[in-house]
């Protein structure tokens, strides 16, 4: 199993006929996963070849998820145009949306997830300014290299792309069930604590790592909810220890606030809730290896 | 990005919140004149983006343009926090009857906005919810319902107004949520919000933080930043990297903003074998970055005086690492015998094999090619603090 992506996962791509979009629809199509097709309003009823594979576009999330059952939608739609991207995701009701665009608005972000909530939340929410979800082997949903870890028993949920990129290698000789990048904008969908919980509940998943950076108190609440509800092994590592206070470190939600939001502070959490904390990526990954040579 | 008080002030006016008379100033002429232009009594502000300038002396009332010039010269060029003081408001002056505050801010924990409001006001924020707690009200505000009058009247009595003073000062947090969210800011700050003598509602010194990600929705806005700017911060953004100058000797190249954070970490424990080397800086060239965003960023760095060695951190995943290869040839190639820093790489992921066999093939003297992250950072510390 896996966790919120499988191999029954079916994708579509909004903003597929797009630069960005076009690229990481070739490339999740060249890792295998089952993408059946694109939404562009102004393109609907054209068809793609994509390398061989024949990808209708639709001119709504509604109508390309009746005409194909799709069930995951990728979203590379442009900062500019992605709130009304996401809403129609959640209008439609589909499954899962994975929102890779980075740079949107957060009063944007937070209308969007206010409209969610709203509905019900019969939409699962990953991102925005995310890498998206793989399960390897299964399916990627989002520009993660699919060829990086195959399938096996670490699920991992991270703030950073690149630094989810470095765990995956790292622990690649282990396997990963599903590697989940949640974001770092201060407003997302999925968190930690979702991903959590989902790995708990998840047969395959036997330990995880999680990764958070300064910013935000997800790290926090994910120490708290660990301590109360996961009995698998976690494994932490946070970034930005150095970091200035007041300075934006790339990612939006990236930033210490006066004593908020501290590298430091996270750390003590996650120590605090008996979650061992490695001092660097490749620290983090010895500390997982040891963990998961205990449990077999 | 934060505003200054009398950018906020020009925006509160903008929107109708009611505030009083503010010019700014950068001479004590100037500062005379304004005094002169409003008349009466008048306050003389410093504009810096740090709290405490109240006691650091950076406020004076006045009662004639030429205090008003002796004020602004003991105020401009004071030096507050760190913060030398560029310009001066000079405000309007206001008989007080009472203080009080109020703001919006984004809620990240709760995925929302926050109004925070109390009838108690002109003191630190941090230190009334500190001291009393329960008379500053924390009331969650609907990204997409926003605040009405309604809500706004909820706030208010949550915040200890009585009815009549809750009806007064209502529409103006209503004028103030307008601000919020039509100007795409992550916070309004009005402290202190004031009633005077004469029963008017004003809003007495303001925080407005902008969110960059939104300038796209705000062309027309120019928003001139009288701040101190590093002139490689300055550089960096005029080349569209995502640049944050910092304290030490190790300059670092990494794309995404996790594995540089991590990067400038793993660098600080490394130094602490070295003689306490740092980082000297955090720079992003992000994913799918071409050669000549990594020739840029380099370019940037080698340029910081405080640099002493150059740590290139590359996980390739949608960045190829024969790309990042190719721009630190080129950028070597351009810079030639000006580049006199050793630089440490390494690289791992999409394409490595061919990234490492273009810098072998190059066999720059400066160039170091180191198989792992720690590895490569303990190089790059020793390096520096030769």
């Amino acid at each position: 199993m896996s966790i919120f992506l499988d191999q029954n996962s079916r994708i579509i791509v909004q903003g597929m006929t797009g630069a960005e979009g076009m690229k990481h629809t070739r490339r999740m199509l060249a890792g295998g996963s089952n993408i059946v097709g694109g939404v562009n309003p102004r393109k609907a009823g054209e068809t793609v070849d994509v390398d061989g594979t024949l990808l209708p576009v639709f001119g709504t999330v509604a109508e390309a998820m009746s005409a194909t059952g799709a069930n995951v939608s990728v979203i590379f739609v442009p900062p500019a145009f992605a709130k009304a991207a996401i809403i129609e995701a959640i209008d439609a009701e589909i499954a899962l949306a994975v929102a890779i665009t980075e740079g949107i608005p957060v009063h944007d972000s937070a209308e969007a997830w206010a409209y969610n909530v709203a509905k019900g939340e019969k939409t699962r929410l990953i991102g925005p300014n995310c890498p998206g979800i793989i399960s390897p082997g299964k399916s990627n949903a989002g520009i993660t290299p699919w060829d990086i870890a195959g399938a096996g028993p670490i699920g991992l949920v991270s703030k950073s792309g690149t630094l989810t990129y470095q765990m995956m290698f790292e622990l690649r000789e282990i396997g990963i069930s599903t590697a989940i990048g949640i974001g770092g904008d201060p407003i997302i969908g999925t968190t930690h604590i979702d991903a959590l919980a989902a790995f708990q509940a998840d047969p395959e998943t036997k330990a995880i790592v999680l990764i958070g950076e300064i910013g935000g108190d997800s790290e926090e609440k994910a120490a708290a909810y660990i301590q109360a509800n996961v009995t698998k092994p976690v494994v932490a590592y946070v970034a930005g220890f150095t970091a200035p206070e007041g300075k934006t470190m790339g990612h939006a939600g990236a930033i210490v606030s006066g004593s908020a939001g501290t590298a430091q502070a996270k750390k003590e959490a996650f120590e605090a809730a008996g979650v061992k904390v490695g001092k660097t990526p490749s620290e983090t990954a010895a500390l997982m290896r040891e963990v998961y040579a205990s449990l077999a | 990005m934060d505003l200054f008080e009398y950018q906020a002030r020009d925006l509160f006016e903008a929107y109708g919140v009611p505030v009083l008379q503010g010019l700014i100033a950068d001479t004590p002429e100037e500062a005379a004149e304004a005094a002169a232009k409003i008349g009466g009594t008048v306050v003389v502000k410093a504009q810096v983006q740090v709290g405490g300038r109240g006691k650091a002396g950076g406020v004076k009332v006045v009662h004639s343009p030429e205090e008003a010039r002796e004020a602004a010269s003991k105020i401009l060029g004071l030096d507050i926090k760190g913060h030398v003081v560029k310009r001066v408001m000079i405000a309007q002056g206001a008989a007080i009857e009472k203080e009080f505050y109020f703001s919006i801010l984004l809620d990240r924990s709760n995925r929302t906005f926050l109004s925070l409001c109390s009838v108690e006001g002109g003191m630190e924020i941090e230190q009334l919810a500190v001291e009393r707690p329960e008379a500053l009200a924390k009331i969650p505000v609907d990204a997409m319902l926003g605040i009405d009058l309604d809500k706004a009247l909820e706030i208010a009595k949550a915040g200890g107004f009585d009815d009549a003073m809750a009806a007064k000062v209502a529409p103006v947090f209503v004028q103030l949520w307008r601000v919020f969210k039509d100007e795409d800011t992550t916070l309004v700050e009005v402290n202190p919000l004031v009633l005077d003598k004469s029963g008017n509602i004003l809003a007495l010194d303001g925080k407005v933080s902008l969110d960059e990600n939104a300038d796209f929705r705000h062309s027309e806005r120019e928003v001139v930043n009288i701040a101190k700017v590093d002139p490689l911060e300055e550089k960096a953004k005029a080349l569209g990297l995502n640049y944050v100058k910092l304290d030490g000797q190790v300059g670092v190249i990494g794309n995404g903003a996790g594995l540089v954070m991590s990067t400038l970490d793993v660098v600080a424990y490394a130094g602490e074998k070295h003689g306490g080397v740092k980082p000297a800086n955090f720079l992003d060239i992000g994913g799918g970055a071409s050669a000549e965003v990594m020739a840029n960023g380099l370019d940037v760095i080698l340029n910081d005086p405080q640099v002493k060695s150059v740590f290139v951190n590359v996980f390739g995943g949608i960045t190829a690492c024969d790309a990042v290869a190719n721009g630190i040839v080129g950028a070597l190639n351009t810079l030639g015998a000006s580049a006199s820093k050793p630089l440490v790489v390494r690289l791992d992921g999409n394409n490595v094999i061919e990234g490492r066999r273009i810098l072998a093939e190059y066999a720059h003297p400066l160039v170091t090619v180191v198989e792992t992250m720690d590895e490569a950072a303990d190089k790059a510390a020793e390096l520096a603090n030769k």
